[in-house]
């Protein structure tokens, strides 16, 4: 599963956003590796830097960003350096593409979502409409889209094929790289576990890897094979799937664990009190000690990344 | 296309904008079939004509068609020819070079009103002596000569304009007197057979003469004549295609490439955008008309260099910021930063993503335009800035204005321009609202 190289090197990536009250640290040095075929999960509450991050990756980035930094190698190319124009025709949705969040709202809404799904293929490829559109029934067949629903409009669709349709649109240039933003939020469970299972089997059939970005722990298990934690712009614990899931070893991983929901068991859903802090001038130290119940001493200087058995952990526990 | 059918369908559940939409449709046949029938050279061209065209009809007479609505009826125009076999002609040798000519034009007087003038035309062909003819008026009353006198190759003879015959007939007009009983009291036409002889002399061997009698009545044609004897059906239809085109093109013009504009200035925002608010906001406070008059008075008063101008001066308009509003809505959308994302470029998201989202609320805009660009032709033309070429509605108004048709009771040529103008601003009117229901949830059901 791993190979020697990774499909995905990331090196110390820092987005910050510019705004009146000065800097936000977004995403704040975030390292890892992803290989090729595999499923990283990136898990997080709400404001952490998730989606900042998914935007850093595929540098979509908004008019205020105060720093852009750090290395992104794909395929063993680094691809920061790259002018936007060359990003754009070589890179973005050509070797790595992306699913938005609330993707049931990223289809424009007065074009039928068979020249929807062609758009990028258009755009990129500059092939003929016709062309375009045999690759979007494909890419429609695979995704599991009844091919008579090319001809219609995203608002005659449900919710799931709506997501079904943004998924196939990422696939439709054949990247290596998906980045799939809450791809099953505001959907009903059943739809929800219909969507991992096409995932999963585009995963095995066209060789794609995913960043799957998500707050829902119970529905990623199913598709990942490394988990990600971020907190508050950081990488707390980079760890394989089985032992993540089975034992977190950062303290906000467990409590974030303990948060989900049981059908057995006396336990009581728990949940972590206080808020995350505020991403303008962050104090030294770990951002995790005002709300961890672990908290000691060394936790007011900046934790670094340990690593444990080939799982990587920042808490100063560990050192 | 289904989306095309059932957004008709819903227009047409409004009985106003049925009516609107049949109104606008026929105007739009009727542009067609205008255009068809009538090219636009041939138009011009008898538009522009003058007396040698135009002889056969009176000055500002009314519409055929009042004469349905009265008791008793304007005399209508009489006209008879010696080129046509309208009216007889003898030729009678005298003398070897002498020819008398003795042309008669009989007709029956039977209306209650006097006509409005008697012309005689003649045409006349003949080395150097003039010929000399004799005109002689047999009337119920009795038979009187009018006139004597010797033609050039073409000679004109109004009746009215005779002031020896004047004299003659104890001062009262001839076109008048010519048709009472001069001893009865009464002054009111006498019906009844009359004729108009006239006898030529001829004094070279091969000249001949020949002559026409227009008796000019108080009505004509079905929309009447203006100060010029034009028959004003010919205006009043060119004037329909003129004002639909000017008014589409300009509607058109304006609001097409000021949702682009705007669209350009969201989309890049920075120094775009500014450049195009500040220049919005300088074209707001110019002032339109008087910048149009201005154009009109000392530059060109052609009808497309006005509407080139009325569209420059549109296309910065209030429009710009009103679609900025909701362009700037639009931009925020997910779908937008989706097709950022697999790289569609500026222009693709402009003309694809953006623009497209703002035509329902295009539409009715542009229905409504269409009607305010037509009244704003037709005030320029009654300012007197009309086209001095193309007939137009305005212009019509305007003639009638410079000659005092409201004054002399001549309502039929202001009335009838103005019923079409306020006919189509109607038509285009009352579909711009239903359309505007129809893509506006927000007013539907109201």
């Amino acid at each position: 599963m791993t190979n020697k190289e990774p499909l995905l090197h990331l090196e110390d990536l820092k987005l910050y956003f510019r705004t009146s009250k000065g800097a936000v640290c977004a995403v704040d040095g975030v390292s890892f590796d992803l290989g090729y075929q595999e499923a990283v999960v990136v898990l997080g509450e709400s404001g952490c830097g998730k989606t900042s991050l998914a935007k850093a990756i595929l540098r979509l980035l908004p008019r205020n960003v105060d720093t852009y930094s750090g290395r992104v190698i794909l395929e063993g190319k680094d691809v920061m350096p790259l002018s936007d124009e060359e990003f754009r025709q070589g890179v973005r949705w050509v070797r790595m593409s992306m699913v938005p969040q609330a993707a049931m709202n990223s289809l424009n809404p007065v074009l039928k979502v068979g020249d929807q799904v062609a758009e990028p293929m258009i755009v990129h490829s500059r092939m003929k409409k016709d062309e375009a559109l045999a690759q979007a029934v494909k890419m429609f067949q695979n995704v599991g889209v009844p091919i008579d629903f090319l001809g219609r409009y995203a608002f005659e669709l449900s919710g799931g094929m709506r997501q079904r349709v943004a998924i196939a649109m990422s696939l439709v240039t054949l990247p290596r790289l998906i980045i799939l933003d809450e791809p099953t939020s505001a959907l009903d469970v059943l739809t929800q576990a219909n969507i991992m299972n096409v995932l999963k089997r585009i995963k095995k059939e066209l060789e794609v890897s995913y960043i799957l970005i998500t707050h829902d722990i119970a529905t990623s298990s199913e598709l990942a094979n490394r988990v990600v934690v971020m907190y508050a712009g950081l990488v707390v614990e980079d760890s394989d799937a089985m032992r993540f899931f089975s034992k977190p070893l950062h303290p906000y991983s467990q409590m974030l664990m303990a948060s989900v929901p049981r059908l057995r068991g006396d336990k009581e859903p728990e949940f972590i009190t206080g808020q995350p802090p505020s991403l303008y001038n962050l104090p030294p130290g770990c951002r995790f000690a005002d709300r961890c119940p672990l908290r000691f001493s060394a936790c007011d200087q900046d934790p670094k990344l340990v690593d444990i058995e080939g799982r990587r952990v920042s808490c100063w526990k560990y050192v | 296309m289904n989306a095309i059918k059932r957004t008709i369908r819903d227009i047409f559940q409004y009985p106003s904008a049925a009516v609107g939409a049949t109104i606008i449709l026929l105007l739009i046949i009727l542009a067609v079939i205008i255009v068809i029938a009538f090219p636009y050279q041939k138009a011009i061209n008898l538009w522009r004509a003058g007396e040698e065209v135009w002889y056969k009809s009176p000055k500002t007479a009314q519409p055929k068609w009042v004469n349905w609505f009265r008791a008793r009826d304007l005399p209508e125009t009489l006209f008879l020819s010696t080129l046509d076999g309208s009216a007889t002609k003898t030729i009678k040798p005298v003398t070897e070079d002498l020819t008398q000519v003795i042309m008669s034009f009989p007709f029956n007087y039977n209306y209650d009103y006097f006509p409005q003038e008697l012309s005689v035309f003649f045409k006349a062909n003949f080395n150097t002596k003039k010929p000399l003819v004799t005109l002689t008026w047999v009337s119920p009353n009795g038979e009187m000569q009018i006139a004597n006198f010797s033609i050039r190759a073409s000679e004109s003879y109004r009746v009215s304009q005779d002031e020896k015959l004047t004299r003659k007939l104890s001062g009262l007009p001839p076109q008048q007197a010519l048709f009472v009983d001069l001893n009865s009291a009464v002054l009111s036409p006498v019906k009844g057979p009359y004729e108009l002889r006239i006898v030529g002399n001829l004094f070279e061997k091969g000249d001949t003469l020949d002559a026409e009698m227009v008796m000019y009545g108080q009505v004509s044609g079905w929309a009447g004549t203006d100060h010029l004897r034009r028959d004003l059906l010919i205006g009043l239809m060119w004037g329909l295609p003129v004002a639909l085109s000017f008014g589409l093109i300009a509607a058109l013009g304006t609001t097409i490439s000021t949702m682009i504009i705007a669209a350009i200035g969201v989309w890049f925002s920075g120094w775009v955008d500014e450049l195009i608010q500040r220049i919005t906001e300088i074209n707001l406070v110019l002032p339109f008309l008087s910048i149009l008059i201005m154009i009109g008075t000392f530059y060109s008063r052609s009808l497309w260099i006005i509407l080139g101008v009325a569209i420059a001066l549109g296309i910065f308009g209030y429009g710009i910021k009103g679609y900025r509003a909701i362009f700037m809505q639009i931009k925020e959308s997910p779908y937008i930063e989706a097709a950022r994302a697999y790289g569609a470029g500026s222009w693709r998201i402009i003309f694809r993503y953006l623009l497209p989202r703002i035509i329902p609320v295009l539409v009715p805009s542009l229905v409504t335009a269409i009607p305010a660009y037509v009244f704003l032709e037709a005030g320029l033309a009654v300012l007197g800035l009309g086209d001095p070429v193309i007939p137009t509605w305005g212009k019509i108004i305007n003639d009638a204005n410079n000659n005092g048709a409201l004054y002399q009771g001549q309502y039929y040529w202001i009335l009838e321009p103005s019923v079409l103008l306020m006919l189509t601003g109607l038509a285009f009117a009352l579909v711009g609202f239903a359309l505007d229901r129809v893509f506006n949830p927000r007013l539907r059901g109201v």
